[in-house]
């Protein structure tokens, strides 16, 4: 473990992070970047493709950075976003260099260290012509700390034949509120594949990503896979905005309420003649306490787009559990089996390395969901 | 091995079975016939437990114990077994990862796996998700690959020949030959086939036929015999025929 952060050595912490696919091992990450509630601790580079450090550092070392602030999301927005335009703002500066394969993630851990703190973060994440850039972004909480806010802007820049993959996974409290606030401009060939997966407590999650695909044959895949439980209030969404000749869009998501509410949404935008997008909402109910609802939306403003969607919420079909007992599995199994085989997305395009990542911190909560 | 004594059935309240006696021994297979909504897949459903078939009346031993009211999971455990006629589609769990789990329950080697899926021409379906999208022959092999790695004493077989192509009966002749363990000479095993064209008998031979007709076991006897007179005379005829032969036959021999 890197000396800067030698606090995170407890056995504890470590399997926090490790739940949301921070490794803190230079072999299995191209980069690593830490922040501690306002504090980066750690960020470095492991590979000469992808450049990372804190955002402070980053609007010093380059000029033209300032251009980039608020350019996808706007800084008006909502009381959240003006509430990060602060002075001591920080957050991570990641870029993949001009024709630059960064295979092997780079992880990003946002950590809640201080109770009732008000952890603000603003991301840029640039994908520069031709390259190609994985993200793992863990954001978590001190065991403990059981109360605070962490609102987190994202920018993402795909530029032209770019692949920008970024999976963003959270581990909470039951009194702590996130307000992440994403969106990404992706230019022409551009490709954006955004995942989330939240399984954990926690108090409120609110958040509507949106990719702006501007380029030509540019495209856009939303995943997330998302656990209510008791207590939580999710409001989750996803929206792509379709203004580019041939662009595409993808959005899926699955939801399981168990005892939690959750709101999941989905929002489609044609604005051009050939576009393409589909929205799936599926959402299954574990306990009678729980809620979830699928607000798909579509918008066409041009007669040539082709944009559909399905959703459907329920709960496990009977006649699937009897059929796994038949194939001598118990109940409880056939229950297990069926519930991680409704959170197994597969998500085209993503890389062996995310994939297990997601794998492994779904199985991890799993055996306690059920 | 599988007793059923007075065997009465109902789904959503209403009757499907009255009163149904059969006795299946070690080394036999029995073919059943009938008529759609007979009750033939409601019978099979009720000897393996599913819970939308409420058994109201009788009692189903199977190798001496009374299994009237186990789960699913624990008669599949003694060692019955069951091929759907049309089983669901379960999204996210891949047959493979399936069949490992029925090999672990039930201690087959995992390599018999691959080799069964070879003869069943399923080795491309091994990754994909349970029945998704799978043809109407290919889930009938799908059914069969499972049965094969659960080696079960008692096999029960709804329709395994229907949707089945002419170029892919053999293989599922075969293996339904290898499941009741019809060519060899001493068998241990046993089953039950439900077929409606009696196709499969082409395939595989059974020892003795039954007629399932509005819920009751209507006549016993040669399984060729009993299909030939379907041929014939429909199955209210055949039934006609059997009850003038040998009376209201309700217990079988």
């Amino acid at each position: 473990m890197p000396d800067e952060v030698r606090e995170f050595e407890s056995e504890e912490v470590r399997k926090r992070l490790e739940s949301v696919g921070i490794e803190l091992d230079p072999k299995e990450r191209s980069a690593t970047f830490v922040q501690v509630d306002q504090e980066v601790k750690l960020s470095k580079s492991f590979f000469e493709g992808v450049e990372v450090m804190s955002i402070k550092a980053a609007l010093e070392k380059y000029d033209w950075l300032e251009d980039y602030f608020w350019k996808a999301v706007r800084k008006d927005q909502d009381e959240f976003t003006r509430e990060a335009d602060s002075e001591d703002v920080n957050g991570y500066f990641i870029r993949a260099l001009p024709n630059a394969k960064v295979e092997i993630p780079v992880e990003a851990c946002l950590y809640l260290r201080t109770k009732g703190h008000k952890q603000r973060v603003h991301n840029i994440i640039i994908a520069e012509e031709n390259s190609e850039l994985n993200i793992i972004s863990g954001c978590t909480s001190h065991p403990g700390v059981m109360a605070g806010l962490h609102i987190g802007i994202s920018e993402f820049f795909v530029k032209r034949n770019a692949k920008l993959t970024f999976t963003m996974i959270h581990s909470w409290e039951s009194n702590i509120e996130v307000r992440p606030r994403s969106a990404a401009i992706v230019e022409e060939n551009g490709t954006f594949i955004s995942n989330y997966i939240l399984m954990n407590p926690v108090k409120l999650v609110q958040m509507y990503p949106t990719a702006y695909l501007n380029g030509k044959n540019s495209q856009a895949i939303f995943s997330s896979v998302i656990v209510g439980l008791e207590g939580a209030n999710i409001d989750v969404g996803s929206r792509a905005v379709l203004n580019a000749e041939n662009s595409k869009a993808e959005i899926v998501s699955r939801t399981i309420s168990r005892g939690g509410r959750i709101v999941a949404r989905g929002h489609l935008v044609g604005n051009v003649s050939g576009v393409k997008g589909h929205l799936e909402c599926r959402g299954l109910i574990l306990t009678e306490n729980g809620s979830i609802e699928a607000i798909p939306v579509l918008e066409a403003n041009h007669p040539d787009v082709d944009l559909s969607h399905e959703a459907a919420i329920g709960k496990i079909a009977e006649e699937e559990i009897f059929y796994l007992m038949s194939r001598g599995l118990s109940r409880d199994e056939a229950i297990s089996a069926i519930v991680r085989g409704f959170m197994e997305i597969e998500i085209k395009g993503l890389p062996e390395a995310l994939k297990r990542e997601i794998d492994k911190a779904i199985s991890l909560v799993e055996k306690e969901l059920l | 091995m599988l007793r059923l004594v007075n065997l009465s059935v109902d789904v959503n309240t209403k009757r499907v079975l009255t009163n149904v006696s059969l006795y299946v021994r070690e080394g036999e297979t029995l073919a059943l016939f009938g008529p759609n909504g007979s009750g033939k897949s409601t019978l099979m459903n009720a000897i393996i437990g599913n819970p939308k078939y409420k058994i109201t009346e009788g009692r189903i031993i199977f190798k001496k114990h009374d299994i009237t009211r186990v789960p699913t999971d624990e008669r599949v455990k003694l060692g019955l077994g069951i091929a759907f006629q049309s089983p669901p589609a379960i999204s996210g769990i891949k047959l493979i990862d399936l069949l490992k789990k029925i090999a672990e329950i039930r201690g087959t080697e995992e390599e018999k796996i691959y080799e069964y899926a070879k003869k069943l021409k399923m080795e491309e379906h091994l990754e994909r998700e349970i029945n998704r999208g799978f043809s109407g022959g290919e889930m009938k092999r799908s059914e069969l690959l499972q049965l094969l790695v659960m080696n079960p004493d008692f096999v029960m077989l709804d329709e395994p020949d229907s949707g089945v192509d002419l170029e892919n009966i053999g293989i599922v002749g075969k293996a339904i030959r290898e499941l009741l363990e019809r060519d060899k000479k001493k068998r241990e095993k046993a089953g039950i086939i439900i077929t409606h064209t009696g196709h499969i008998l082409d395939y595989v031979d059974a020892d003795y036929g039954a007629i399932l007709y509005r819920g009751r076991i209507a006549c016993i006897g040669d399984p060729y015999e009993i299909l030939e007179d379907v041929r014939e005379f429909g199955y209210e005829g055949c039934v006609e025929k059997c009850l003038t032969k040998y009376g209201n036959l309700n217990l079988r021999r």
